[in-house]
Parts: C-alpha cells; sequence; structure tokens
C-alpha cells in the first residue's frame, strides 16, 4: 500500500496538506479496522447475549424532510466530518451550501471550509483519485446526485447495514451493496456489529441440494461513541443532507409550483366562463 | 398613403386584396402585401369545426401547445449546454444548479417530452375511437403518423443528450437494433454511431439531428397536417360529415367557427392541462422514476450496465413486443410492424361507419382488447424480461397484432347501428 503523503500533496497547494491528511487517515482507518475486526471477532465468538436487530433492513426508510433545516445543517457538519475525506460534491459550491443551509460567514470558515478553499469553490475532496483507487480499489464515488440515483432509503440502509467481515481487505461488508470497497468508517459512532447468518437448504446449479447463507440479524459487539437512536439520528441528518444537495432548488421549486398551481387554476377558472359565454350561440 | 420604392417613385399596388371596400391605415398596407386577413379568414374564424366536439378533442391543441413549449424551453436549454461526453452531464447540473431557473427549464422540457406523447397517444386514440383515418381523412392521417414517427426519433436523441447511464446504455439497445437488418446491419449501425460503440460522435450528432433536423421537420409536418385538415374539415365523434347538410347559406349546418368558438374553448383545455403539467414540473417532476430514470442521475458509464435496461415509459410497449419475441431479429422486425401498423389502418377499417358510437359489438371488444394490451405491453416493458412477465407480454402482442390483422373482417362482418342525419349535441 502506497501512503507516501508528499505524493498527492504535491501540484495543490500547501494548504492542501490538512485535507490530504484528513483523507489519508480514512485509508489508514480501513487498516486499523482489520485489525479490530479480528480481536472483536474473537470477543463476539465468546457468545454473550447481544440486542438482536436489522431482519427487517430491506424496509427501513429514511423517513427525512428536506425543510428540517436544523437537521440538513447537521448533516452537512457530518458529511465534512466524515465523508469528505474521501467523497466529493462536486456540483455544490460552499458558497451555495452556506446560502441555502443559512450558514452565517464566520462558521463557514471556522468550521465546514477546508484551509485555503474559497468559498466559491466546489466542495471538492482533497483525496487524489488515481492514490484512492489504489488503496480502495475503486475512486470514492461523487456524492452530489447519489440521493437522487439510489434514493434516500438505499443510501439510509447503506449507513445501517455494515457489519465485520474478516473475510473482506477492509474487514467489514454491508448488506444494501455487497463487496462494497468503502471501510466500515463510522463504526467509531456506531459500535461494531456482526451478522449472524443462517443456513437454508436450497437447490444448487443441476438441482444437488445445498446451503446458503441468509443474512437473519445484526448484533452489536463492541458500543460506538453515540447510542442506537443517536446513531440512527446522526444516519438521517446525512442523508438528509445528502437529499438536499441532490437537488438544492428542491424547496424553492415546491415553494414556487403551489402559486403557479393557483394561477393556472385563475387562469382556467376565467377561460371556462369565457368559453361559456361565447357557447351560449351554439344551439 | 403613398409607398415608395427606393428611387422615391410611387409603387404600383394592387387595389383591395380581396374584393373588400379598400381600408385604410397600416392594417390595410400590410394586406396588400401579406395575405393576413385572409389567412384569418379562411383557417380561422372562416374554417368550420363541427360543433360536437367532445373532450378527445382537446388533444390536438393541446400537442401544437407542447410542441411550442419544447422548442422555445429547448432553444432556452441550447443556451447552457454544451455537447460532448466530457462536458454534457456537468452541464445539465450546471443548468439544474447554477443557472436561474435553469432546474424549471429543464424540468418543463423533460415533463413536456412525456406529456408529448401523452396527448398525441390520446389524440391518436380519438382517430381510432370516431374512425378519423378513414377517407377523406387517409393523407392528414398518414401525415400525423410520419409526425408521430418523428417525435419518437426526436425524444430517443433527446433522451441521450444528457450523458446519463441509461442515456448510454438505452442508446446502445435501441442503435443495435439496426443491427438487426440482415447484410448492411453491422455496418449501418457503426455509420450510425460514427464510432465502434456510442461515443462523444453519435452524442454529437444526436445533438444536431435533435435541435435542428428533426424539429424542422416536425414544424414542416405540423402545418402539413393542419393544412391537410383544413382541406378535408374535421371528423367529429359521430363520424359524419357536416358537409353533407348545408344550410340556406351555403355553409354546412353543423359547423361553427374555429374561432371563436373552439380557441376560446382549447384555451379552457389548455389551462386543465396547465393545471396537470404543473402539479408534476413542481411536485414530482421525475414521477418516480418514469419522467426520469433515476440511473440517469450517474454520468454514462461503458463499464457499468445498470440492473435492468428499460426506456423511458412511451416506448415501452413496443419494448416490450421486441423482448416478448425469443429471435432478435424477429423481435425488431415486430417491432417496427407494430409502430408501422397504424399506418394501414384507413385501408383496414371496412366498416360502413367511421365511428365506434355505431360499430358493432365485435368491433368495440377489438378495441377495448387493443387499448388493455397497448397498457399492459406498456407496463410489461418497464418490468425486467423474465418468467410470468415475459408469457404475458407475448399473449398481448399476438392480441396487439390480431387488432390490425383482422379488422377487415370484424368490421365488415359486425352489424351496425343507424347512423343519425344530424350531430348529436345538446346545448348546455
Amino acid at each position: 500500500m502506497r501512503t507516501d503523503p508528499g505524493r498527492g500533496a504535491r501540484g495543490r497547494g500547501s494548504d492542501a496538506a490538512a485535507r490530504l491528511a484528513c483523507s489519508l487517515l480514512a485509508a489508514l482507518l480501513a487498516m486499523v479496522l482489520a485489525h479490530q475486526t479480528a480481536r472483536a471477532a474473537e470477543e463476539a465468538a465468546d457468545g454473550e447475549k447481544a440486542a438482536r436487530f436489522g431482519a427487517d433492513w430491506r424496509s427501513w426508510h429514511a423517513n427525512t424532510d428536506v425543510t428540517d433545516m436544523p437537521s440538513v445543517q447537521r448533516g452537512a457538519r457530518n458529511f465534512v466530518s466524515y465523508c469528505l475525506g474521501c467523497h466529493g460534491l462536486k456540483y455544490e459550491r460552499w458558497s451555495r451550501l452556506a446560502e441555502d443551509l443559512s450558514i452565517p460567514p464566520d462558521l463557514l470558515q471556522k468550521d465546514l471550509l477546508p484551509p485555503g478553499d474559497k468559498t466559491t469553490d466546489y466542495i471538492l475532496t482533497a483525496i487524489p483519485p488515481k492514490d484512492a483507487e489504489t488503496w480502495f480499489g475503486k475512486t470514492p464515488p461523487d456524492l452530489t446526485l447519489m440521493a437522487r440515483a439510489r434514493g434516500r432509503n438505499y443510501l439510509y440502509q447503506f449507513l445501517k447495514t455494515f457489519y465485520l467481515d474478516p473475510s473482506r481487505q477492509t474487514g467489514a461488508n454491508n448488506l444494501r451493496l455487497p463487496s462494497t470497497a468503502m471501510p466500515y468508517v463510522l463504526s467509531e459512532l456506531e459500535g461494531l456489529k456482526r451478522a449472524v447468518f443462517r443456513d437454508v437448504p436450497s437447490q444448487g446449479e443441476g438441482g444437488q441440494p445445498t446451503h446458503e447463507q441468509v443474512f437473519d440479524h445484526f448484533e452489536i459487539i463492541a458500543p460506538g461513541r453515540l447510542s442506537e437512536s443517536e446513531y440512527d439520528g446522526f444516519v438521517r441528518d446525512t442523508v438528509n443532507f445528502l437529499d438536499y444537495v441532490s437537488e438544492p432548488t428542491q424547496a424553492a421549486r415546491r415553494a414556487l409550483g403551489v402559486w403557479v398551481v393557483l394561477f393556472l387554476l385563475v387562469f382556467t377558472w376565467l377561460a371556462w366562463l369565457v368559453k361559456r359565454e361565447y357557447w351560449k350561440d351554439v344551439h | 398613403m403613398a409607398v415608395k420604392t427606393a428611387t422615391g417613385a410611387p409603387a404600383p399596388l394592387p387595389a383591395g386584396g380581396t374584393g373588400q371596400p379598400a381600408k385604410k391605415g397600416f392594417w390595410a398596407w400590410l394586406n396588400r402585401r401579406l395575405p393576413v386577413d385572409e389567412f384569418i379568414t379562411t383557417q380561422m374564424t372562416g374554417y368550420l369545426a363541427p360543433k360536437n366536439f367532445n373532450i378527445w378533442y382537446f388533444f390536438g391543441s393541446l400537442a401544437l401547445a407542447v410542441l411550442v413549449l419544447q422548442l422555445l424551453s429547448g432553444i432556452y436549454l441550447t443556451m447552457f449546454y454544451k455537447v460532448g461526453e466530457g462536458t454534457s452531464f456537468d452541464s445539465v447540473e450546471y443548468i439544474m444548479r447554477e443557472v436561474d431557473y435553469g432546474w424549471l427549464i429543464r424540468y418543463l422540457h423533460s415533463t413536456g417530452a412525456s406529456a408529448f406523447f401523452i396527448v398525441v397517444y390520446l389524440h391518436m386514440y380519438r382517430a381510432l375511437l370516431y374512425g378519423s383515418y378513414r377517407a377523406p381523412r387517409e393523407l392528414l392521417w398518414l401525415i400525423g403518423m410520419l409526425t408521430y414517427l418523428a417525435l419518437m426519433a426526436e425524444a430517443f436523441m433527446g433522451y441521450v443528450l444528457p450523458w446519463g447511464n441509461m442515456s448510454f446504455w438505452g442508446a446502445q439497445v435501441i442503435v443495435n437494433l439496426f443491427g438487426t437488418i440482415p447484410g448492411i446491419g453491422p455496418g449501418l449501425v457503426e455509420w450510425i454511431r460514427g464510432d465502434y460503440g456510442i461515443a462523444d460522435a453519435t452524442l454529437d450528432r444526436f445533438f444536431a439531428l435533435h435541435v435542428a433536423l428533426i424539429p424542422l421537420a416536425l414544424l414542416l409536418l405540423v402545418v402539413l397536417h393542419l393544412t391537410a385538415l383544413h382541406q378535408v374539415g374535421s371528423n367529429n365523434p359521430d363520424g359524419i360529415e357536416i358537409k353533407e347538410k348545408i344550410g340556406p347559406d351555403g355553409k354546412p349546418l353543423d359547423g361553427i367557427p374555429f374561432h371563436p368558438y373552439y380557441t376560446v374553448k382549447d384555451l379552457f383545455g389548455i389551462g386543465v392541462f396547465g393545471v396537470l403539467f404543473a402539479i408534476v414540473v413542481f411536485f414530482v417532476p421525475t414521477l418516480g422514476g418514469l419522467f426520469l430514470e433515476s440511473p440517469n442521475f450517474e454520468p454514462a458509464n461503458p463499464l457499468s450496465t445498470p440492473e435492468h435496461i428499460a426506456p423511458v415509459w412511451y416506448f415501452t410497449p413496443y419494448y416490450a413486443i421486441l423482448r416478448a419475441v425469443p429471435d432478435q431479429r424477429m423481435g425488431a422486425l415486430l417491432m417496427l410492424l407494430a409502430v408501422s401498423a397504424f399506418l394501414f389502418l384507413p385501408w383496414l377499417d371496412r366498416s360502413r361507419v367511421k365511428s365506434i358510437r355505431y360499430k358493432g359489438w365485435m368491433s368495440r371488444a377489438a378495441l377495448t382488447l387493443f387499448t388493455v394490451s397497448f397498457i399492459a405491453l406498456g407496463y410489461l416493458g418497464l418490468q425486467p424480461a423474465e418468467g410470468l412477465y415475459v408469457v404475458l407480454a407475448r399473449i398481448f402482442t399476438i392480441i396487439y397484432f390480431l387488432f390490425f390483422i383482422l379488422m377487415p373482417f370484424y368490421t365488415w362482418l359486425e352489424p351496425v347501428k343507424p347512423v343519425p342525419e344530424r350531430v348529436t349535441y345538446h346545448a348546455h
């Protein structure tokens, strides 16, 4: 694994070094996790009773509301803290974000804007795409339109169905996107959980009886910094923010739509009156 | 009023264009040079339409309204859209996010595409109901069908322009259909694409065709369609000719001037349509993936095939027919036949009456089955081609074609009801 910090920083402003360090942390996390995984799996094997959940993960709904501004704001903070290291929002400018989310300029500078970035810059990740591909096997996708491409529920389920899987290079796997290249970056908050599978007899190719591993439930085996409901709120806020960013004009669209429809209703009513008046002559 | 030539000498002009008393002022000046009055008289106030039009007769004027909307919104989009495989997707997002009201123009255009097909399908269905394709309106029908084919080409190429992943793979599937033509197929596909795959060259030429050639063809066809309509006169829900019942003034008894009666009525129709259209544009612009498909929010990627490729809803009846046939070449042929079968309607319908109101039970049953099949095929074209879906698609494909193949027989055999002397109209 190539992790020479000098490589990626070359060609970008020296201010970007801090951002780069952040993104490298995400990559390092993957390695750390691989070790954690092995340890946690051993602990889990001791078989202590953990809360079972997740059997119904396919029906989980994001239930977000893009007009809930505090939630979108928290989501923006979450994104900058946990996602921006690897994922960009290349169609959204910092200034647009601040304007739409009512973030005061000094707060934007202090808490969100990466050092060296201008407010009119697009929200880009500092991770060099080539290196990211070497580290993760693929370049982490830009997330601007992900909520429109995959849907909010998809994102919600994706962020909530990571589990430890020692067979994966990152030490983790995902139910929504099996064999995902993304490491279990939010485990620090969610805690570590493992997936319990059950054997289901099935018919293999050629009709021979075989067994299939079907997901049964999750077990938390090490608590994270957030409680279960806090983590759920964290994910919802983040998904809500990604929903906003996938179509920043959506609130304005609905607001304008009310007036346009009202105008057209009045217009149609007047047109009806005119039509009726003219057609009185037709027998 | 003196009109001067370039040299200052008075120009000789014909006095009073149409034998009316010579008017004075600008209007008269204009009409001696351009037959504005004459056009309005013959095409609007003097064009007599049957007075018994019902709700089905709104869709012609609505199609014209949507055409204007598409032209205007399209021109606006062209000012910001940057064609090219590296720029198309980004420029559409630029329009959606950074151009003032760009999102509105884009949604008007994308919703307009679907709305165009909705009103055109209903407009065509009106002709099926009331026999509007029958003599003397065969050519009117054929011109209309050519317009429909041009619209399909326009919509398909427009769909490719945002260069999303479904744009790319949709283009891949549709263009490859030409490859099934024996002999020239593979070469033809390469010629259409301008490359060995769907690529930048394909995108560029589709842009040229979408914004210039096909819109021009559409406009010409619409002018021809209206000219042919005004030559033969409109049909009506009773399917009888109003020109056969002339009053003492030499005009059809059941005709009323298109303007003002139908202009004000159509204005009301445009209002109702506008409300429904605005609800989609402002509140559900993707209509759950029917008008704008989710995979198209990811840029075109030749290495990543969408889970299942489906065209936009207005092509899915034909797409279902294509996939219902195991052999791809036969499927493509059947698809072509399904689209072009409408061209033969004027000669397939042998009924003594035009309107479904007076046709027999067989015609009614056939049209009902056809309607169900068309809608069912449209639904099945959106579903994956597997299991029961394929079986159903085959059944409905057979019914679809039987509607046309058996038409000469059932329309000729069945007893029909007596047709009234005058159109059915109840004053409100």
